[in-house]
């Protein structure tokens, strides 16, 4: 039986991801998810063609806070745990492809 | 005289530190005793607060001299797993890449414990990010089984359940998002509860599933999983998923405890079960007979989606993961690697190098679900099967007070038994899971040991925001019973 | 040469930041120019087990803008995450709307030349949070400042309806015009509260035959000239890049290009690659949000008329130029001061005047809205009427206006002070001119000989007049005076 993901896909999924895999690991998580989807794909037994998904399991709608200020962590704070600073920044190897999604 | 005082439940103690009778000094001295002792065996603690505890014991102990008010859990020693913010030591959830974090807020069931006087222990060991049924997949230490060590605890809150099941604290906070506290509750013969999803605030709490997660005890007895309800639950404005008391008022959980359901109506479901080891099965039927005895009815259900909830979960569950750990990047907090090229590989080789095995595997499975071509086929798929699961507990429901399963189809397993096939471990969490993907509460309660001595938990499972109801429920049982009061002979510190 | 035509093709996403005083899903400041990371708490900065709670406010203005923009509103609509990897996205996934927006299917009327309008289709509007800001001046790394993260922002999409370079300005500034109107936003483009990004391609016809370039986004722009250059030469450079490789749109060719501002050209930032995956699902930790037709509605009664109504109607109701109906609904505020003083009565035309002569320079001045420069509606509109009535002039109405700013003195009041009441009372002014006469018999014979002296010498006895009076005579009175006499 083909498996269901392949090493290419498995690669693919690894940089949507942001995981460096090792080639050891690009080859046991190919048979691993490979098993898992296998499995996973019992839930095709199911007709499902009437069945509305289910996001929340609470019927709760309409939360909201009312649009005041509190104080902020203050940027000590907000830097304590960076691995890396720049004065009052973030710092962060080069951008250079400057293209944020939003 | 200290293993006496050790192996009271947390109201008791409470109690008698409120009168003066013990001191919450010396309480909490005999638990980083008993901690010294046994945890390089046990594993349980990835951080200990010995001073600041008995700081808090000591302000406790004064005021209680002093005749002031003091909070419900005044001056009892309880455990937080470490996914659970804090702002005193690290908060790791057990992961490297978090190894060195410390939050500048407190979880908010940490906060309320905090309000009720508790002391704060120390924080335990779980699976990497709460992703695990053994603990095994803990990136910081191995925790073992207090009944067996070259046993598993049970996971994800290994560590809190080995903890109170070692006499490592009075209680402890675990967190549950298919199992993790009710499985390690089982497993180490401790009581388990998962709240209904949105009963407890999640606010702090390291995202794992997000629309599954919820905190809930993890204590020696029943009454004691009421105890720490009263404290812990509640709405909170932070938590938006929290649920606003007046659609689903919290009550004292302690107040009726004592008073059985009357004409108690219980459902199995056998085709389920039939699945689960032979002296869990054994247990099961023991533990229902106890029940009839009280008199209540016994029913046969089919709840027919049951079987596919693992599948269900484990994408809805992974998809969520995917998301949520996608913030542990080493650009704002966090392990950063070395030395990056540029800024792609601070994230994918820092994230490679400090996540473990299970947690990249859970967020390969995450993000596949979710990518462009496959949502239908596994994301969308996975949320009409969470409703047709959530129907089959509508419709149970309307037949019987509980439902009654195992807690696990096995008892706890030997360390590195599962470990190297990711499927069979996940099929281990058949039983816990649907209810998270139903958001009803359950909870795990010891119901008997097998022929090796090692614990099978009860689970009973209610309608949702019937805390009350179950907690009831499962006091009947131990009433009846006195599994709950055996004591784990591996550490051994008990005459 | 080979017969070639064009017609350009537009649409634009709109980022609008929602003034409101704090963030979308935390309570940090929304303050723009604070020292860095210095308006971050654990939620906007995405710490591990912190949740976003939405903020009301955000919504309901959002709401608003899309009730502006003639949207159907959902009864239903969620939230949704969209994960991708970048340093000022803390969270690495940005909580949006992605299949169940809140609104969609509106239009907008925009301006064009001589009062005509154009209706430009609105696909969809939804709420999102903004990123913070990643800069690359420092040296051989990036900065981050997450102060911005978290920031209400409103996406608006249009349809391709644009065709012309003034037809997006057009768009642009209408919309800046309509989010102040609404009090929403602050829309200044430079400081990044409001981003267009224009999705441009060509209609080429040639030889008979069609042919659509390659669409590409504009990414970068601050400003409205940046818009109007980089739609200028974007234009330019997909009929040259056209006429060399005869490339066309198909699925998958759609590029990003970056506005340079300084060489005022487009740079190519991402190409043709396969759409980005973003992998969105509805957000866990928020719930969806239910809007009631009873709270739409009561949003709906915050909504006000809008500037190009108003504009129209300044122009066919008031007979005011296009210009000055436009000046004056540049702001809500100024609008509204215009309608307050010509509902007290002051003629539109010479209240238009006030205020764009007068008011609009002091507020200039002033840095600040022409309502907050310390005039009063009642005041303009009765100094209005005085002009009209010849009961001062021109001249010295604007000296009022000024001084009626000052101080906050009634028109009445300031010109009596600085007497600057005109006599017009005929039997006064008659004697006057009889003195000035007797004084100019030289005058008076150039202008009874009439031919060229004629005209300059009526100047020179009128100009008298005003002498003696100090100014205070109403030329319109002294002039038919002399007149009389001089014949």
């Amino acid at each position: 039986m083909a498996e269901k993901i392949d090493q290419a896909q498995v690669r693919k999924v690894a940089r949507l991801s942001r995981l460096d895999l090792t080639e050891a690991e690009v080859e046991e998580f190919t048979g691993q998810l490979s098993a898992i989807l296998d499995y996973v794909e019992k839930m095709n037994e199911l007709d499902t063609a009437n069945v509305e998904p289910l996001a929340h399991c609470l019927p709760v709608s309409n939360v909201f806070r009312a649009d005041s200020v509190k104080e902020s962590l203050g940027t000590e704070k907000t830097l304590a745990n960076a691995p890396q600073r720049d004065g009052e920044f973030f710092k962060v190897p080069k951008i250079l492809d400057g293209s944020s999604g939003a | 005289m200290a293993n006496e005082l050790l192996n009271k439940d947390c109201k008791e103690l409470r109690d008698e530190i409120a009168a003066g009778r013990i001191k919450s000094v010396a309480a909490t001295e005999a638990v980083f005793e008993t901690i010294e002792k046994y945890d390089p065996v046990l594993g349980a603690y990835i951080s200990t607060f010995e001073e600041q505890a008995l700081a808090k014991a000591q302000e406790v102990d004064d005021k209680i001299a002093a005749g002031e008010a003091v909070g419900g859990l005044a001056g009892v020693p309880i455990a937080v797993k470490d996914n659970m913010c804090t702002t005193f030591g690290a908060t790791t959830c057990a992961s490297k890449i978090l190894e060195n974090f410390h939050a500048p807020y407190n979880a908010t069931a940490v906060e309320k414990l905090l309000s009720a006087d508790a002391v704060i222990v120390g924080k335990t060991n779980m699976d990497e990010f709460a992703m695990g049924s053994s603990t095994e997949n803990s990136g910081l230490k191995q925790t073992v089984n207090p009944w067996n060590t070259s046993c598993v605890p049970g996971g994800s809150s290994g560590g809190s359940a080995a903890a109170v099941a070692g006499r490592l604290c009075f209680a402890a906070l675990g967190s549950d998002t298919g199992g993790s506290i009710r499985q390690p509750a089982s497993f180490c013969g401790v009581v388990g509860l998962k709240p209904t999803y949105g009963r407890v605030s999640r606010f702090g709490l390291v995202a794992y599933g997000s629309s599954l997660d919820q905190i809930g005890p993890i204590t020696r007895t029943v009454a004691d999983s009421a105890l720490m309800m009263n404290i812990i639950a509640g709405h909170d404005p932070a938590d938006s998923t929290s649920v606003d008391e007046a659609a689903a008022p919290v009550c004292d959980y302690l107040e009726k405890l004592d008073e059985p359901i009357e004409k108690l109506k219980i459902a199995i479901v056998p085709e389920f079960v039939a699945g689960a080891d032979e002296q869990v099965q054994k247990a099961l039927t023991e533990s229902i007979d106890v029940y009839k005895g009280l008199g209540a009815e016994v029913i046969e259900i089919d709840m027919p989606h049951l079987d596919y909830a693992i599948a269900a979960y484990y994408v809805i569950a992974t998809a969520e993961a995917s998301s949520n750990l996608a913030r542990y990047d080493g650009v704002h907090y966090g392990h950063r690697t070395a030395n990056p090229k540029d800024y792609v590989e601070v994230y994918s080789k820092s994230r490679a190098e400090a996540f473990g095995k299970e947690v990249k595997r859970r967020i390969m499975l995450g993000t596949y679900a979710l990518s462009s071509g496959y949502y239908d086929a596994y994301y969308l798929k996975a949320l009409k099967v969470r409703n047709l699961i959530r129907g089959d507990f509508a419709s149970a429901f309307e037949k019987c007070d509980c439902v009654m399963m195992p807690v696990s189809p096995t008892v706890a397993f030997k360390i590195g038994e599962k470990i190297d096939d990711p499927l069979k471990m996940y099929l281990s969490d058949i039983y816990t899971i649907a209810a998270n993907l139903a958001g009803v509460p359950s909870i795990s309660i010891p119901c008997g040991f097998d022929e090796n001595g090692l614990p099978i938990g009860l689970q009973i499972l209610t309608p949702a925001f019937a805390e009350e109801k179950l907690l009831r429920i499962a006091r009947m049982f131990e009433k009846e019973t006195d599994w709950h009061s055996r004591k784990p002979l591996a550490t051994n510190f008990h005459e | 040469m080979a017969e070639l035509e064009y017609k350009v093709v537009v649409g634009l996403e709109i980022h609008v930041q929602l003034c409101t005083k704090s963030k979308m899903f935390c309570n940090c400041a929304v303050e723009f120019g604070q020292r860095p990371n210095s308006r971050v708490c654990p939620v906007c900065l995405g710490m591990p087990g912190v949740l976003p709670v939405m903020n009301k406010q955000a919504l309901e203005y959002a709401v608003l803008v899309a009730l502006a923009l003639n949207c159907e509103i959902a009864g239903f609509t969620k939230w949704d995450r969209k994960s991708y990897y970048y340093p000022d996205l803390p969270k690495n996934y940005q909580i949006s709307q992605y299949d169940l927006p809140f609104s969609a299917n509106g239009f907008i009327e925009i301006p064009l030349e001589e009062g005509r309008t154009k209706r430009i289709r609105i696909i969809r509007a939804h709420l999102e949070e903004d990123a913070g800001k990643n800069l690359h001046t420092a040296g051989n790394f990036s900065q981050v400042d997450l102060n911005r993260a978290g920031t209400p922002l409103l996406e608006i999409v249009t349809e391709p309806d644009m065709n012309s370079t003034a037809e997006v300005r057009a768009l642009a500034v209408e919309l800046q015009r309509m989010v102040r109107f609404l009090g929403v936003s602050e829309a200044d483009m430079q400081k990044g509260h409001m981003r267009f990004e224009p999705n441009i391609n060509l209609v080429i016809t040639k030889d008979g035959a069609e042919y659509k370039t390659p669409i590409v986004e504009i990414k970068n722009l601050n400003s409205f000239r940046a818009l109007e250059r980089s739609v200028d030469y974007e234009v330019q450079r997909q009929l040259d890049e056209f006429l060399e490789t005869g490339e066309t749109m198909e699925t998958g060719n759609k590029s990003t290009r970056g506005w340079d501002d300084t060489n005022e050209v487009t740079v190519l930032q991402r190409e043709k690659e396969e759409a980005p995956d973003y992998r969105y699902f509805p957000e866990p930790d928020l719930v969806p949000v239910e809007l009631t037709e009873q709270w739409v509605e009561d949003i709906r009664a915050r909504l006000c008329e809008l500037p190009i109504k108003r504009q129209m109607r300044y122009v066919s109701e008031y007979k005011l130029s296009d210009y000055d109906a436009g000046v004056l609904t540049a702001e809500r505020s100024t609008a509204e001061f215009f309608d307050e003083a010509v509902k007290a009565g002051g003629v539109a035309k010479r209240v238009c005047n006030l205020l764009t002569q007068v008011g609009l320079k002091l507020a200039n001045e002033a840095g600040c809205s022409l309502a907050e420069v310390g005039l009063v509606a009642e005041n303009v509109a009765e100094l209005a009427k005085m002009i009209d009535a010849g009961t001062v002039s021109a001249t010295a109405g604007n000296t009022i206006m000024q001084e009626m700013a000052k101080s906050g003195k009634a028109a009445q009041i300031i010109a009596e002070e600085l007497s600057l009441i005109q006599k017009s009372d005929a039997g006064e002014l008659e004697t006057i001119v009889d003195e000035v006469l007797a004084e100019n018999p030289k005058a008076v014979d150039d202008v009874k000989s009439g031919g060229k002296k004629s005209k300059k010498a009526r100047g020179f006895l009128l100009g008298q007049v005003m002498q003696k009076t100090k100014g205070r005579a109403n030329p319109k009175v002294v002039s038919q005076i002399l007149g009389k006499k001089l014949n």
